[in-house]
């Protein structure tokens, strides 16, 4: 075996191990590395009760309900699957509207009402011109389904 | 097979001469399609349905993340090059892309914190895709710091040729970080299979910056090669003869 084949060789085994360290590694933090849970994890009781978590989903539609004279607003985050009512006092987000996707900071208490002290808005990948986004909502006449957005 | 083109690469004043004049190659295009990307970009494109104007941040936060990991990839690979076939030019070239690849992380990071704020609520979160690039700007210190730490050149291109080839491991983290995990960051809209989610009419000047950044990364690092290999052989005879001529 040439000098330059053995380093050919070593170079292939860093990586390999590299790589399979890496893959076992983030297996096991799994949980650990997911930013937040979603509403179906919660019911099977995946999210840590008790604890401080990361609840995210989509707000509801209609859910939105704000006190009036106050900065406290309830809402419903939903997975399509399973839903979770959220109770929260503070600023929201510029994207923060129903239909989006939101990530809360909070705990579940007994009840079942998730108490967030934190709301981040979640953005989804989809960029488009306002009236792009407004055709997309009345379909026209003569085409078939709007296109999923 | 004839292998004398790729052994030319590591003469170092072949590379010299050769970087010198690919420059203006990279940099005129790289200035002209930057501009007309943020023209577009920044007056021409539609304010998005949501974000408004404050979208316009992609302009420059997509292309800077998007050299931040090719800049690693291409640093790794002729890391691992000048590892295996003892090529000093290869070494010099990998030197000269790290710090340039550790100012697009930065750029990635500081603009991202800055839409951050009004979009999401927060500068920063320990999202798996935020974490993993900032993993990533470290990986380059790292490599920076390792190499000026050693005094002997060839010790410092091997040793930190392994940091770098271990680090690259981080690179597809980045990058599938928001399909494998649950994360605050969208998932991709243009890098991905099938028709991008983004309108045309914003994805042209996006494309354009694409481009031009590639182009400006091949400017600087050729200028940093060329440097790089004048330090390195400061002592030889053909830059002591190009220097008195």
């Amino acid at each position: 075996m040439t000098p330059r084949r053995r380093r050919l060789l070593l170079v292939i085994g860093i990586l390999a191990g590299v790589g399979i360290a890496g893959v076992l590694a983030l297996q096991a933090f799994r949980t650990n590395v997911m930013f937040f849970f979603d509403p179906t994890q919660v019911a099977n009781g995946e999210a840590p009760a008790g604890e401080r978590f990361r609840l995210g989903g989509m707000v509801e539609d209609g859910s939105v309900v704000r006190a009036p004279g106050s900065l406290e607003v309830r809402f419903v985050v939903t997975d399509f699957q399973r839903s979770v009512p959220v109770h929260y006092t503070g600023v929201l987000p510029d994207l923060f509207r129903e239909g989006q996707g939101v990530v809360a900071h909070g705990r579940l208490g007994s009840d079942g009402v998730f108490t967030a002290d934190e709301v981040l808005a979640k953005h989804d990948e989809n960029y488009m011109p306002p009236e792009v986004s407004r055709s997309l909502k009345t379909p026209q006449p003569g085409t078939t389904a709007p296109p999923q957005g | 097979m004839d292998w004398t083109w790729f052994h030319r690469f590591g003469s170092p004043p072949h590379l010299y001469r050769l970087a010198g004049t690919l420059v203006p190659w990279f940099a005129w295009p790289a200035a002209i399609l930057i501009a007309a990307g943020l023209y577009g970009g920044l007056v021409l494109a539609p304010p998005d349905y949501q974000q408004g104007d404050g979208f316009r941040i992609i302009y420059v936060h997509a292309p800077s993340a998007w050299l931040s990991l090719m800049a690693y990839t291409m640093m790794a690979v002729t890391a691992a090059i000048g590892l295996i076939w003892r090529m000093k030019a290869a070494h010099a070239v990998a030197a000269s892309c790290a710090p340039v690849g550790a100012w697009f992380t930065v750029a990635a990071l500081g603009t991202g914190m800055l839409w951050g704020k009004p979009m999401w609520g927060t500068y920063w979160a320990w999202d798996p895709r935020l974490t993993a690039e900032l993993v990533l700007l470290f990986l380059y210190l790292g490599y920076i710091g390792l190499r000026s730490a050693i005094e002997d050149p060839q010790r410092a291109d091997r040793a930190s040729a392994v940091l770098a080839i271990v680090g690259v491991i981080n690179v597809p983290i980045v990058r599938y970080s928001v399909e494998w995990w649950n994360s605050i960051h969208q998932a991709p809209s243009v890098m991905k299979f099938g028709k991008p989610s983004i309108s045309w009419p914003m994805l042209t000047p996006l494309l354009i910056m694409f481009v031009g950044f590639t182009l400006l990364f091949a400017a600087l690092v050729l200028v940093r090669v060329r440097a790089e290999i004048l330090r390195r052989e400061r002592q030889a005879r053909w830059v002591t003869e190009m220097v008195t001529q």
